[in-house]
């Protein structure tokens, strides 16, 4: 049999279509007519909403008296990576969800949008804005260059300390280079935004240098004054059904990486078939390009009710919108064919006007799996909670001068947005504890 | 509906009339606006030959909202830059082709009676409706001694007003600047010169913005700005008072007001009527949309008498000026306390941030942003009502007699009482 899943199944015209921005920015009479929806409340709920805490009320203020940047050094004061997050944060669930005109008249203020618009600005300044303290002589290494990684490290340069960032992949950014639609982040600007934050100084980057062995860690908890663990969770949660070594069944996760890396979409190969497993944005994401590169038929199996998907009913919709098909209740069970996967075996419950379960198999030439990421095994004797490293406060592990953040650290809850403020906080109080020796 | 009006005895279809300003400069707008359905027009004003010039730079500034909506606007043009045979000779072709609309001619020249004199039997010869006499303009024109520097001066008004009326036979209407203290001063001034009526505001006195690279007030001309007149729905507060202020003022009772200043929409042309004024002039609105709003405040004006049972206009000009009063009487008894429907409330904290801020700490905010009225300490003063952003959220509730306060801890006093007869006013008279 040939195998189906290939690339150039649509015209390039067609995927630089469905590949453009998926929503564009305000101009800046649009941002004025927005701004001027902000309510400017008291104590305001969206600021509570968001994880890194951005005086939102004042941004939006300070681009109504048309003050673009100075709104866009208010949200990087408090989020670094601002501009990655006013593109891929889930707004809907977040800020958005609570401003008082959602609640009011189910429009929030378009808060992700405007936050665009000024951190825009000031990432269009020749000059990166924010400057270095003195030195005081402290190095701390870094380990990975996501968001919480650079988070930290940034933070860290701005109090006057001099930071080694050490990334096992090639590339830095971590899911933002790798794991996100690239219709929410066009034009490569995850790898611009990392340029803009290292404009600080400061901070030196080691791509390709992975930190494995327990000797690793002791060599830089020696050789640095505090460690930072940003290392995300590389490994993957095990699906329990047969046949998950056939040839076209890969991870949700891989696929989005080389769409991300594609130099040209249309040498993204993909079936005609895609079955994506799994609930979360990582099965949206690879759902809806997949589609968008040329897939026929696209489905997403959630093992559970469609409320308990922890994607967004907004990213559900939009993913709906792109002819994607979303079956819940139903759990894969088995993949078959003979070398490459041809159908899956699925148990389906709830269906409507049927009882029992109900075992269907459906056509399936490319398997897709989002089920979640685990921490592969640390090199290092940290305590851990629910499987991933266990932290108190800001960051601090169960080891002296060993700090963490972002996804690798329980409960987490896999958004940039979270793991920004953790890597800000840790820097935080690596510093405020360097300090007090 | 029956729209028709006449104001001091000028006849037009409509109380609508378009002010003397641009839209009104010539011939062409002119014949455009009755065609669109205007009921009249206070034709741009003419002065003598020969005639002034304009910059050759911006002559408007502006205020606008976050959508750009205008909301003032700020103007240094001056009276006509036409010679005024040419004015003559339009405005007696537009009145003879349009006999059933108004036309009034605005005029602005030195106080010196031969030139109203001489000026006055041109115009009789166009077979205009009426005059307006322009004491009004505050930007250019005054520093020549003319407009608003003749319109803050009483004795001038009524100096050059009495020359009028006894050089010509036709309706002589005052048009006055807000730019004074009291604006009933002037009115009083127009009415014992023997004025028919005054129309007010003509604009006020303003610097609409600064650059702030240039640090030069806007509109700028090659680096330097001037004061101009402000107009449009900004303005329409202050005028709605200074028509009032004539209206219900017993040595000018019975002097008919042509209302002007910020009239948008039929809406803002009926609170005029209502206080006093029996017809309504208009200019911004026009400048900003054209026209055909004509057709919006006609029907506006029509459907709202309509649902009043009205069917003449003179059976709501004026309706409004008898409630109108002085501070001193307002009803001290009447007591009233803030209530937030907490079904209508989207939790913004407004209020709560501009009474705890700036007024009494009259509102209180729970942890999960409940926000509620402490009788104790709120004085009704009505900025959470203002501020909220929900329509009808906030509202005042009145304490009813009987009852008692829980700020003062008095019960509410049964009936009226006002300032002079209460016992902290030293000169009060109290009832017996």
């Amino acid at each position: 049999m040939v195998n189906t899943v290939r690339a150039g199944k649509l015209p390039e015209e067609q995927i630089a279509l469905n590949f453009s921005e998926l929503h564009p920015p305000l101009d800046e009479r649009q941002a004025a007519v927005e701004a001027g929806r902000c309510y400017f409340c008291y104590d305001a709920p969206c600021i509570s909403a968001c994880p890194t805490s951005i005086d939102i009320p004042l941004f939006i203020r300070q681009i109504s008296s048309g003050t673009p940047e100075a709104a866009g050094l208010t949200i990087l004061d408090s989020n670094i990576l601002g501009g990655f997050c006013a593109r891929v944060c889930p707004t809907e669930s977040l800020c958005e969800e609570k401003c008082v005109r959602e609640v009011a008249e189910g429009k929030p203020v378009e808060i992700g949008l405007l936050q665009r618009f000024a951190t825009d600005r000031v990432m269009e300044l020749e000059d990166h804005p924010y400057e270095r303290e003195a030195s005081g002589g402290r190095r701390i290494a870094v380990v990975g260059a996501g968001p919480a990684g650079l988070a930290c490290a940034h933070r860290l340069a701005m109090k006057g300390h001099d930071v080694v960032i050490f990334e096992q992949r090639h590339k830095p950014g971590g899911l933002n280079e790798y794991g996100i639609a690239a219709y929410k982040t066009v034009n490569s600007f995850a790898e611009r935004e990392i340029r803009w934050l290292l404009g600080i100084g400061g901070i030196k980057l080691h791509t390709d240098r992975p930190v494995r062995s327990v000797e690793d860690i002791a060599r830089l908890r020696s050789n640095y004054d505090a460690v930072f663990l940003g290392f995300g969770l590389a490994g993957f949660n095990s699906l329990a059904a047969d046949g998950r070594q056939l040839e076209n069944v890969e991870y949700a996760v891989e696929f989005i990486e080389q769409v991300r890396q594609a130099d040209d979409l249309s040498d993204v190969s993909v079936g005609n078939d895609v079955v994506v497993i799994g609930g979360g944005m990582t099965a949206i994401d690879a759902a809806v390009q997949s589609k968008l590169v040329g897939a026929d038929n696209v489905t997403i199996l959630y093992r559970g009710d469609r409320e308990r998907m922890k994607a967004s009913s907004y990213e559900q919709d939009l993913a709906a919108h792109r002819g994607v098909k979303i079956v819940a209740n139903a759990q894969a069970v088995a993949f078959e064919g003979d070398e490459r996967v041809q159908e899956v075996s699925v148990t389906r419950r709830s269906v409507a006007g049927r009882e029992d379960c109900v075992v269907e198999r459906m056509v399936a030439d490319h398997v897709l799996l989002a089920i979640g990421q685990t921490l592969v095994e640390p090199p290092v004797n940290l305590a851990t909670e629910h499987g991933k490293i266990a932290v108190q406060g800001a960051g601090r592990t169960s080891l002296d001068n060993i700090w963490a953040g972002g996804d690798c650290v329980a409960p987490g809850d896999d958004l940039t947005v979270t793991a920004v403020a953790q890597g800000r906080d840790a820097a935080e109080d690596i510093h405020a504890s360097l300090c007090s020796r | 509906m029956n729209l028709a009006s006449d104001f001091c005895g000028i006849k037009s279809p409509n109380p609508f009339w378009l002010a003397s300003a641009p839209p009104t400069d010539k011939e062409y707008n002119v014949r455009r606006a009755f065609k669109a359905g205007w009921g009249g027009v206070v034709w741009k004003t003419l002065g003598l030959d020969p005639h002034i010039v304009n910059v050759n730079g911006p002559r408007y500034g502006a205020v606008w909202g976050a959508d750009r909506q205008l909301i003032g606007l700020n103007n240094i043009e001056l009276i006509t830059d036409r010679p005024l045979a040419t004015n003559l000779a339009e405005i007696k072709t537009v009145k003879r082709d349009y006999p059933d609309r108004a036309v009034v001619v605005s005029l602005m020249v030195p106080c010196e009676e031969c030139a109203w004199t001489d000026i006055l039997g041109q115009i009789e010869d166009t077979e205009a409706d009426g005059v307006e006499l322009n004491f009004g303009c505050p930007h250019g024109m005054s520093e020549r001694g003319m407009g608003s520097a003749v319109g803050q001066v009483p004795e001038y008004i009524e100096m050059v007003t009495r020359w009028v009326r006894n050089a010509t036979r036709m309706p002589v209407i005052v048009k006055l600047t807000p730019n004074i203290t009291d604006i009933r001063y002037p009115a009083r001034a127009a009415c014992q010169g023997g004025a028919h009526a005054v129309s007010l505001i003509n604009t006020l006195s303003s610097i609409t913005s600064v650059d702030l690279d240039d640090f030069c007030p806007e509109p700028a001309i090659d680096g330097k700005g001037t004061h101009g007149g402000y107009c449009g729905p900004a303005v329409k507060p202050i005028a709605l008072n200074m028509v009032a202020e004539i209206a219900r003022d017993a040595k000018t009772t019975d002097l008919p007001i042509s209302g002007i200043g910020g009239i948008t929409t039929w809406r803002d042309a009926v609170e005029f009527m209502t206080l006093g004024a029996q017809n309504v002039q208009v200019c911004t609105a026009v400048m900003t949309f054209g026209f055909k709003i004509i057709d919006e405040m006609t029907a506006g004006m029509s459907s709202w008498m309509n649902s009043k049972g009205f069917t003449s206009l003179d059976e709501f000009i004026g309706r409004a000026v008898g409630n109108v009063t002085d501070w001193q009487y307002l009803n001290l008894n009447f007591v009233t306390k803030a209530r937030i429907n907490q079904d209508l409330c989207i939790k913004c904290g407004r209020c709560f941030a501009a009474c705890e801020d700036t007024s009494h700490q009259a509102i209180s905010m729970s942890a999960d942003r409940v926000f509620d009225v402490i009788d104790e300490e709120c004085v009704a003063c009505n900025l959470c009502v203002n501020v909220c952003p929900v329509d009808d959220c906030i509202t005042m509730e009145r304490i009813t007699p009987g009852q008692i306060d829980l700020r003062t801890g008095a019960v509410v006093p049964d009936g009226y009482g006002n300032w002079t007869q209460h016992p902290n006013n030293p000169m009060a008279n109290p009832a017996a």
